[in-house]
């Protein structure tokens, strides 16, 4: 078995995923206490162009029409053969909608120990992972022999994962990718919706502290006296209170207003992941440890419900005076 | 259709977390367990495949606080079966519980299994891939929403940016729930009460836990923020105040 560590590079349509370049960066920190190489594993038809500025050591190309959009299946058959032939210290994989489909199932078929939610790796290379929504890190030894590992964003720095300089790219052989069981029948582009989230520069976003549908009103009516627009985290657009174009995170859209006031959001990673290029974060929640206070810059553990309309009102002063 | 759906009860996240004693475990003595919000959304969906194209719905847990109730309310949201897992399943990781269901699963023989896509404290993998892969069958994730026909279901994949991929599977199947088509609906106690005298739980004694697969933690502590908010004292009136002032300084007032 080798000291490489293999880097699985997302990308859909035509595009690489900024969790890539975080997992390349990743890997070249790992990569200097294994002393083994970075190789960055790209799979897909007529995709070597995408291969352009990985930090990789060198690049592993597959080509298979098989491979032209993501499936698990396809992926799971690909990536076993690979690791079984070239037995890497350890495999990374976003902890996305592409890589925790996979991750789990080769680690069942390849019998290869899993750690998930890892954020970064020690410099002794210990991962540390980030779970319970943020609030507890977990870290141990990287497990033997080929550690299969999903990654989250937040611990590396994505122009850390990017070269100016092409790397050498090596082609591997596709094995055969028959017998599939899924395929992808079309791809359908999110709602456009009446405003654009990620480029308006006040946002109030509302979090699960906002409790039901009718206190929703508050925070739209503290938006309009701002003259931002309101937005929410993942449980009020399940619950069907807004609509997904207003969804901020990992689902949704990344924003970067000038000022972001979250509302009853706890800051789970998921969360977070979609803010972190905000100006200013204000929040507002009644856990004093949610971890939306360690990226905000300014907080206050008083009920929203109370704040709001107090604070709708001497906007509307201050704006009027 | 044959749908199964095995949940998983997780720390919640309101209630304060401690570290226990070994400093590398959550600790539980005070732990408040609730439902994982995405199996919940698992449960919601298997309800509504069920009611429109027929068939069975079976709920599966292991034994916690909180479980009995969480199956019965299940039963009367419409569930058919509900199945107990009993035994001693602390520092079961997924894997461990992944192995549990597929045992189960095995012999019910789904043509689909609905999981929630995560849990909070997942370290080894979420379940739905584990099991699809001790089944010998497929797995989506990050599903909302799904259209089951004949033999194949359509299930709407999201990727960021809420771009969905139609993706066809086939039977058995087993799908990661990211949210249900709509969310998990309120069922009044009486109803619950009285499927309670209607139904049971069926009890099946745990087997042995196997978790390798996973890895083992040496530390698990709290973050410490590189830089935590500026709290701002006193009550609404002069939070909001403090809140006028920093928006009057960026220009935003």
């Amino acid at each position: 078995m080798s000291q490489d560590i293999f880097v699985v590079v997302e990308h859909l349509r035509g595009q690489v995923a900024d969790i890539s370049y975080v997992m390349l960066a990743g890997a070249r920190q790992l990569s200097q206490n294994s002393g083994g190489n970075v190789t960055a594993v790209l799979l897909g038809h007529n995709a070597q162009g995408l291969a352009g500025n990985l930090a990789a050591d060198r690049v592993l190309y597959m080509d298979h029409p098989a491979l032209a959009e993501f499936t698990s299946d396809a992926y799971l058959l690909a990536l076993e053969s690979l690791i079984k032939e070239q037995a890497p210290r350890a495999v990374l994989f976003g902890h996305t909608s592409i890589g925790m489909d996979v991750a789990g199932g080769l680690s069942v078929r390849g019998n290869l120990p899993l750690v998930t939610s890892c954020r970064t790796f020690g410099n002794d290379g210990k991962f540390v992972s980030q779970i319970c929504g943020g609030k507890i890190m977990a870290e141990g030894e990287l497990p033997s022999p080929t550690a299969l590992v999903t990654m989250v964003p937040g611990g590396y720095k994505s122009e850390q994962g990017q070269s100016a300089n092409a790397p050498a790219l090596a082609m591997a052989t596709a094995p055969a990718l028959d017998g599939l069981r899924m395929s992808v029948k079309q791809y359908i582009e999110p709602e456009a919706g009446d405003v654009d989230i990620s480029k308006e520069p006040i946002l109030v976003a509302v979090g699960r502290g906002i409790q039901n549908k009718d206190n929703i009103e508050l925070a739209d009516e503290l938006a309009a006296a701002l003259g931002g627009q309101i937005c929410a985290s993942r449980p009020v657009v399940d619950q069907g209170w807004l609509a997904t174009s207003r969804l901020v995170g990992k689902s949704g859209k990344r924003v970067k207003p000038k000022v972001y006031l979250a509302l009853g959001i706890s800051g789970a990673p998921e969360h977070v992941e979609g803010i972190s290029d905000s100006d200013m974060i204000i929040a507002v929640n009644t856990d004093p440890n949610a971890p939306i206070f360690n990226v905000a810059k300014f907080g206050t553990t008083v009920d929203l419900l109370d704040l709001a309309p107090q604070l709708t009102e001497k906007v509307k002063q201050a704006k009027g005076g | 259709m044959k749908i199964a759906v095995p949940i998983k009860f997780v720390p919640d996240l309101v209630e304060e977390l401690a570290i226990d004693a070994s400093g590398a475990s959550l600790d539980t003595s005070w732990l408040r367990l609730i439902i994982n919000e995405f199996d919940d959304h698992a449960v919601e969906q298997a309800i509504l495949l069920k009611e429109r194209s027929g068939g069975q719905a079976t709920v599966m847990a292991v034994e916690a606080e909180g479980v009995d109730d969480f199956l019965f309310t299940a039963a009367a949201k419409g569930a058919d079966q509900l199945i107990k897992l009993t035994g001693d399943s602390a520092g079961a990781n997924n894997h461990a519980l992944a192995r549990v269901y597929a045992a189960l699963l095995k012999e019910l023989q789904p043509d689909l299994v609905l999981t929630g896509v995560q849990a909070h404290n997942d370290l080894d993998g979420s379940i739905g891939p584990l099991l699809a892969e001790y089944l010998g069958v497929p797995f989506v994730g990050y599903v909302a929403g799904i259209n089951a026909s004949g033999e194949k279901v359509i299930a709407r994949k999201e990727y960021p940016g809420g771009l969905v991929a139609e993706t066809e599977v086939k039977f058995p199947a087993v799908l990661g729930i990211q949210a249900a088509e709509q969310p998990p609906r309120y069922v009044a106690y009486s109803k619950i009460r009285q499927v309670m005298g209607t139904t049971k739980i069926e009890e099946r004694p745990l087997p042995e836990l196997d978790s390798s697969g996973g890895a083992t933690v040496s530390r698990m502590y709290q973050p410490e923020a590189a830089e935590h908010a500026a709290m701002i004292e006193g009550g609404a009136d002069e939070a909001a105040d403090k809140i006028i002032g920093i928006l009057k300084e960026l220009g935003a007032l």
